[in-house]
């Protein structure tokens, strides 16, 4: 379990005050001059250093991916774009860091700026967060205030930072298509290459980051990048916010070390599994578009809580968004459940993601409900592989990892939905004829 | 040059091309939907994946490039399979979603039988549909008179919203609702108002959008084509004459990339229905004030009886739009044999004297030359209705940066942005005598272009304007060695080819202006010429082929062929020499127009020495030796602008105005379409409710 004094976000929940002052208590905008006065290498060395994997989902080396940048700013300016559309089904941890402790965003935007020459920064916020907005707006302008950013800074570099708004669509989390976005255009994602540390926002060298990568920036540069290192295990370093809802006693988001048991993570901080450990019937892991990990010895039991851990189980950790389902849950149903949430998400650009995701939605419906043949289950599983894959951005796979989830797990279940469907058919075809 | 293997085969390639481009130099073939050479890289059907090594998944080949590829660990060149089970699997899928929600509906669909979706369904389809459940239904939409949309069949390629957005400069499509429930509209499902719309039916890669007038009319296979070119403005755009029997049912663009690269205007489209009706079929006389039907030898035996009796300065010969270079030779020829000097192809009095030289009234830049241009002036002239598919190549050269453009003239939406500068011929003065920030900019320029449009000659002071114009392109750097960029943009498709025989006023002859005016002749050929109005008194022959304006004034009408019922030389507005070929008959006992002509010379006894379009065309060549360069541009002498320049002369200051008011209904075949007349109507209600 995390010691309290490696915890980066120590206003997590509130109750201290969010605002410059309370910031500045917990350690935020403490001599950030020097770090910025590190220069660019400097900075992206550390941070390479601490094996920082993005928090978004993807778990892409943070400072490998800043040093994708140009070295030497060219004709077109450089832009930090930070990834607050947090709209992953189960992901609750950006809107906490910007409720609560939005100076660690904010300073890592300068931090990150200065680590990639970027003069200006925009945060894309997702549709639904007003008061999340509002928030991070406010400590913005408390910054600008304090001359903490801005244009003529006591820090020496000047860096201009935006809050975006978005409209509200869970594509615009994906970075190319929240660049067209924040671009003011329909929220589709690009094709790549070209890459946006090459072509991004408005043609320019662009690096979009998820908040919480961010946002322990500032804990990394000061703190070094040994002790971030020396949390979790290799490859899988630092602190992580873990999301946990579902069937637990009590839902919540909070701070541990990567490669946390997830048994371990749901009993000291969520007070167990609704009915005890042996009532778990699967958990997802990160967020609704990784697969599913059932209960069990060979599943849940050892499942550690980190990239590698969950890929040990061909999931993957992806938000850190721990669903949980105990044996209440109607598998299918809820994997049926959240193929509509991607048919209805799906921006509908490239075709196997367009016509597939109603496809899936509408097989798993009747699956839920046993009105399907079995030999559906292979060929749906069939359609799964044809859209993983081939699709333009990563949304195609991520509708297509749950279901494959689900199929791989749970078959016997749709099997036997199936054969009881038939036999109430079979039962009431008897009584219509017996009369 | 970058290596890059394919299927095996080593081959080099530029490195700026994408892979679907490598693969077809090695003489590959990818299928595609929403690729198209003209348009930006969507990406979104996925129909050409490939599979590159060392990439987790396959490539959309149509975006990914040759230098995105990353070579092998030694140093080896990138490897792209593009016939392994893995890809032939992704195409399959890729097909199998399209066709689930497609309604399969091809016995009904107008696309059928030239359906890309069809074709390749061949390829890479399977037998039976795994999908269960109930299709999607869309609703049709609205989209104009020209476009019928069956949006069940939309495969959301998404061509013709970029096309609408990038070519046609009128972004009113596009794509309303997200994932499955997106659709393409016009948003409010008003009618488009591009003049390029018709080419989203040829872009749309299945039956979604097809054309309206031609609904259930014909399948493919049963038409016969005939390459052809089209003559409803001067740009000779390359097209497709397809015919049913003695019917013409369509008109379809060919791919040039001189002059119309892949578009043509709505109207060289749809004006198919127009070569249907109003047609003059059989000759006629007028007797008492009515025309009645007559036989060929009674009509010619009264044309003879009346030009016997009149002095040669009192016959005149007025060509129109849309005649071929043949039949004007003929009847030049025929006037000469008369004796009259009286004979004119400028109906519209446009003062180009084709004495000062061919480059006096070419489009000398060319139309491919505008995307070398790199600053273009334009006088008097609205290129979006003049030369619809000229004005696409101007947007297309604009699109790709650093063309500054100004106007002087009717301050119109040429889809592009550009400097308005005034309106009359003061500005050009103050532009040719190099005052003025556009002026620095044409002169910095390396390759400038002046485009002048036809209204702007057709004035009074028209030749006045004409020098000015020419001064201000020598001043102003674009006449040059090696470049040319004075441009004559004419809207009618025979004058540049009548310029070049010499259509024009022999020695004390009379211009067209004066031909009309009453009691200046007393027999007026008019061949094809419906813009102009004949003398009152005069004995009028009218060879043409609608009842149009001629029609209705003449005396003795001679039923000739319209361009798509013979073989004829047009000559384009840079001077490219272009043939037409005859995809069906004229109708009833109408001939073609040269062999109205030759007929009726020997009823005159003036006989033209020629018994065949062959022997006419050998006397023709032999006269003008320019005109056998079929498909080429004779440039004119830079010399000939100079000359023009130093005319000189006092241009007045009224207003450059447009050279029509209505683009749908410029000639008698456009005037006789009802679909010309639907559009025409609707692009007035918009002009109105514009002005409300």
């Amino acid at each position: 379990m995390l010691k309290d004094e490696d915890r980066i976000f120590k206003n997590l929940y509130g109750q201290g005050d969010w605002g410059l002052e309370g910031a500045r208590k917990r350690g935020s905008w403490d001599d950030t001059k020097s770090i910025l006065n590190r220069g660019r290498d400097g900075i992206v060395n550390e941070v390479k250093a601490s094996g920082l994997r993005g928090r978004g989902g993807a778990g892409f080396p943070t400072g490998v991916k800043w040093s994708f940048m140009p070295k030497a700013i060219g004709d077109r300016p450089h832009y930090l774009v930070v990834n607050a559309d947090e709209s992953e089904p189960g992901t609750c941890k950006d809107r906490e860091i910007m409720r609560h402790d939005p100076h660690l965003l904010v300073e890592g935007c300068l931090i990150a700026g200065r680590a990639m020459d970027c003069a200006s920064g925009y945060i894309y916020v997702r549709g639904e967060f007003i008061r999340e907005r509002e928030r991070l707006q406010a400590a913005i302008d408390q910054a600008y205030d304090a001359k903490l950013i801005g244009k003529n800074n006591i820090h020496g570099y000047d860096f201009d930072l935006y809050v975006h708004h978005g409209a509200g669509a869970y594509i615009c989390g994906e970075e190319m298509a929240l660049l067209e976005s924040l671009e003011g255009k329909k929220g589709q994602p690009r094709l790549k290459p070209p890459f946006p540390a090459n072509m991004g926002l408005y043609g320019c060298p662009t690096t979009v980051n998820n908040v919480e990568s961010i946002a322990v920036v500032p804990d990394i540069m000061r703190r070094g990048a040994g002790w971030f290192g020396g949390i979790g295990r290799p490859n899988n370093t630092g602190t992580k916010l873990f999301c946990i809802s579902g069937h637990v006693e009590r839902p919540c988001t909070v701070e541990d070390a990567m490669g946390v048991p997830l048994r371990e993570l749901i009993e000291t901080h969520c007070g167990g599994v609704r009915g005890g450990w042996d009532n778990l019937l699967a958990v997802i892991p990160g967020g609704s578009s990784m697969p599913l990990i059932p209960a069990g010895a060979t599943g849940c039991d050892d499942l550690l809580m980190d990239f590698d851990g969950c890929q040990k189980h061909k999931s993957a950790l992806g938000t850190a968004a721990v669903i949980v389902m105990d044996k209440s849950t109607d598998i299918i149903r809820a994997m049926a459940r959240i193929s509509y949430f991607y048919k209805h998400e799906s921006c509908g650009q490239c075709t196997p993601c367009r016509e597939g995701m109603g496809w899936m939605w509408r097989v798993l419906t009747r699956m839920a409900e046993g009105r399907a043949q079995k030999k559906e289950i292979d060929m749906l599983f069939d359609v799964t592989k044809q859209i993983e894959g081939h699709t333009i951005c990563a949304f195609g796979d991520g509708a297509a990892w749950p279901v494959q989830g689900l199929l791989r797990h749970f078959r016997p279940e749709i099997e036997r939905r199936i054969d009881e469907y038939t036999h109430r058919a079979e039962a009431a075809a008897v009584r219509v004829a017996a009369e | 040059m970058t290596k890059i293997v394919i299927d095996g085969k080593e081959i080099d390639v530029p490195p700026e091309f994408t892979l679907l481009q490598a693969v077809e130099a090695a003489g590959g073939e990818i299928p595609r939907f929403c690729f198209h050479e003209r348009l930006s890289i969507a990406g979104n059907c996925r129909m050409c994946l490939v599979e590159l090594k060392g990439s987790p998944k396959p490539v959309a080949s149509c975006a990914w490039g040759v230098r995105d590829c990353r070579p092998g660990p030694n140093g080896e060149p990138p490897v792209v399979n593009t016939k392994t089970p893995l890809v032939r699997k992704a195409r399959e899928g890729v097909m199998e979603f399209l066709l689930i929600n497609h309604p399969l509906d091809c016995p009904i669909c107008d696309q059928g039988g030239e359906c890309d979706l069809q074709d390749q369904a061949m390829a890479y389809g399977v037998d039976s549909s795994r999908y269960a459940d109930n299709k999607r239904a869309v609703e049709d939409k609205y989209i104009g008179p020209l476009v019928k949309t069956i949006m069940n069949r939309c495969i959301h390629c998404t061509r013709c919203i970029r096309f609408s957005a990038e070519v046609a400069g009128v972004p009113e499509l596009g794509a309303i609702g997200r994932g499955e429930d997106m659709e393409i509209t016009t948003y409010l499902e008003q009618a488009m108002s591009s003049e390029l719309q018709g080419n989203v039916v040829d872009l749309c890669p299945v039956g979604a959008l097809t054309s309206k007038p031609y609904a259930f009319a014909a399948r493919p296979w049963e038409l016969s084509k005939t390459e052809s070119i089209d003559v409803m403005d001067a740009l000779g755009s390359s097209i497709r004459v397809d015919a049913r029997g003695r019917e013409v049912m369509r008109i379809l663009p060919r791919v040039n990339d001189d002059v119309n690269e892949e578009w043509i205007s709505d109207k060289t489209r749809h004006v198919v229905d127009g070569l249907r009706t109003q047609r003059l079929d059989q000759p006629y006389i007028r007797e008492g004030g009515r025309l009645r039907p007559a036989s060929w030898s009674e009509t010619f035996s009264a044309v003879a009886a009346k030009v016997s009796h009149t002095a040669p300065d009192r016959i005149g010969a007025i060509a129109g739009d849309l005649c071929a270079v043949e039949e004007m030779f003929a009847l030049k020829q025929l006037m000469a044999l008369l004796g009259s000097p009286n004979l004119d192809a400028r109906q519209d009095s446009a003062a180009i004297d084709p004495s000062a030289g061919r480059a006096g009234y070419l489009f000398n830049g060319t139309i491919a030359g505008i995307e070398r241009a790199d600053a273009l002036l334009i006088v008097g002239a609205n290129p979006r209705r003049e030369g619809s598919v000229l004005n696409a190549r101007i947007r297309k050269r604009w699109r790709a940066g650093k063309f500054p453009v100004a106007l002087i003239g009717e301050r119109v939406d040429l889809t592009y942005s550009y400097d308005y500068l005034g309106a009359g011929p003061e500005t050009l003065a103050e532009l040719a005598a190099g005052r003025g920030a556009f002026a620095e900019t044409l002169k910095k320029a390396e390759r400038p272009m002046v485009i002048v449009g036809a209204a702007a000659l057709t004035r009074a002071d028209g030749a006045a304007v004409l020098s000015l114009a020419a001064k201000a392109a020598v001043e102003l750097g674009a006449v040059k060695d090696g470049w040319n960029g004075f441009s004559v943009l004419h809207t009618a498709a025979s004058r540049v080819g009548a310029l070049d025989i010499g259509f024009v006023p022999g020695q004390g002859g009379l211009h067209a202006a004066h031909m009309a005016n009453s009691g200046a002749l007393e027999v007026l050929f008019l061949l094809g010429a419906d813009e102009v109005d004949a003398p009152a008194g005069a004995f009028v022959v009218y060879i043409g082929t609608h009842g149009d304006h001629g029609a209705h004034r003449a005396d003795v009408i001679l039923p000739g062929a319209a361009y798509t019922e013979k073989s004829g030389i047009y000559v384009n507005t840079e001077g490219r020499v272009q043939i037409a070929n005859r995809a069906s008959f004229p109708p009833g006992e109408a001939r073609e127009d040269w062999a109205i002509l030759r007929a009726l010379s020997e009823t005159l006894g003036k006989k033209l020495p020629y018994d065949s379009l062959g022997a006419l065309r050998r006397v023709l060549f032999a006269a003008h030796p320019h005109l056998q360069r079929i498909d080429q541009v004779t440039p004119g002498d830079a010399a000939d602008i100079r000359a023009l320049a130093g005319k000189g002369g006092t241009p007045d200051k009224a207003p450059f105005r447009q050279a029509f008011d209505d683009f749908y209904l410029t000639n008698p075949i456009a005037r006789s379409s009802a679909v010309m007349a639907e559009c025409s109507a609707l692009a007035e209600g918009r002009t109105m409710s514009a002005a409300e």
